[in-house]
Order: C-alpha cells, then structure tokens, then sequence
C-alpha cells in the first residue's frame, strides 16, 4: 500500500493531505504515479501540473525516475519556502 | 563526542531564547575559538504588501532528515564543534523569529562559512511552507530564484 502526502497549497487545491492507494500493476515509477492521479479529473491535473513540483519518497528527495515497489510514502508538494 | 551528538535540529512551535542556544553552543567544548549565529524574523512586507500573519507548515520527518544531511555535509566541508539548528512553525506575526542557526568551530572562517552554507541549503532544501495574511487575504509564498542561486555559490 502506497502512503501518499500532499502539503501546503497542493494539500489545499486538492482537499487532502493524505491516502493510501494499492498501486496498480502498470505503475511503477513516481511519473507513472503522478499521471495516474492527474487523469482524476481537472483538479488533480491542474494541481499536479503546476510549477516546480517536488516528489519526495520515503521522506527523501527525489525525481520522476524512481521506481516504486507499492509500499513507500510518497509526498507530492510545491516549492519550498522556509526559513 | 560524536558529530552526531554537537548537532541538535528542532522544530517547534514555541519560540527560542537566542542567550541559551548561544551558551549551549558555548558550554558545549574548549576548542571553540568562533560562534556564528544566525536568526531570521519575520517581516512585516513581502513584495509590496503589509504582512500582518505568517503561517509555517513542514513535512515531519523529513525536515529532520534534510537538515541533518545538509548538517552532514557542512560538517565534511569545514571544521565545525557544534551545530544547532531550530525552525519554527505555526502562526507568527511581525518581529517573530523563524529560525536559528548556530555554528562552532576553532576558527571564524569555518563558522562563517558553515552558518551561511546550512541556512543557504535549509532555505531551498528543508520541507517548509509559507502563507501569509495580507489586507488581500492570504497567499502561498513563491519560492525565489535568488535563494537558488544562492545555493549554487557553494
């Protein structure tokens, strides 16, 4: 079961901060995943199109590259912006 | 001690005592020649509007994970005693402190340097959010490009 976060404004475009998904069989990298949740509908498209988009998996920084095995936290968020 | 046990990452709601994370950085070894500290407060004006409330969120875990891998590699670039690193989150107003950076070492070139690299990499690397409350209502702060290129000094 993936364990999937979404932070500050994606968290608010989307209307949630967390889900777990049983990842289907043709998926198998953080793009893959990210496509499957745009076809959601206008939201999820817009929201996971937008500028700058980070992925982080297993809370470590990553790229849309990385294979998943179906059992990882991933974490969609924009920009960071502390400090 | 270990590196491991001069470095201590924070993240709280609460606010710090700046005089207590200076002595702790103090107290902390004999070999200390230069402290270097860093804070950052919250302003009251961001690209041309008051400000009158600041929202910090983060993705705990890994803000922990991120500020002590940038720790990390401070530490394999300088010579460096002890290192204290706190961030705040929650809502804060004008004049607040944010963050904390502290940075000890035999020499004040490696302090300097150090303080200046993890706030650089904590500000473009550690998982936190801002949204501010202007007269408008509130917005998401963008990530700016001159914190990037600031990154890429080092």
């Amino acid at each position: 079961m993936l364990n999937i976060l979404y932070f500050a404004r994606l968290r608010e475009d989307l209307g949630t901060d967390q889900e777990n998904l049983d990842m289907p069989a043709n998926i198998s990298t953080t793009a893959e995943l990210r496509n499957l949740l745009m076809a959601r509908g206008e939201q999820w498209q817009k929201a996971l199109s937008s500028e700058g988009l980070l992925v982080a998996v297993n809370q470590g920084v990553s790229d849309w590259n990385t294979t998943l095995d179906g059992s990882e936290e991933v974490a969609f968020f924009p920009p960071v912006t502390g400090g | 001690m270990s590196d491991a046990a001069h470095t201590f990452i924070q993240v709280q709601s609460a606010d710090f005592n700046h005089a207590e994370q200076y002595s702790a950085l103090r107290d902390d070894c004999p070999k200390i020649g230069a402290i270097v500290t860093f804070c950052g407060l919250m302003r009251d004006f961001n690209d041309g509007d008051d400000v009158s409330v600041l929202e910090l969120e983060h993705y705990p875990g890994m803000t922990e994970r991120v500020l002590a891998e940038i720790i990390e590699q401070a530490r394999t670039r300088w010579q460096l005693e002890g290192v204290r690193v706190i961030h705040r989150i929650g809502e804060m107003t004008p004049s607040d402190q944010i963050v904390f950076v502290g940075v000890s070492s035999a020499h004040r070139i490696d302090a300097f340097a150090a303080c200046e690299f993890i706030m650089d990499f904590l500000k473009t690397r550690a998982p936190f959010w801002k949204k501010e409350k202007t007269r408008d209502g509130q917005r998401w702060v963008d990530a700016k490009d001159s914190d990037n290129k600031a990154t890429e000094r080092w």
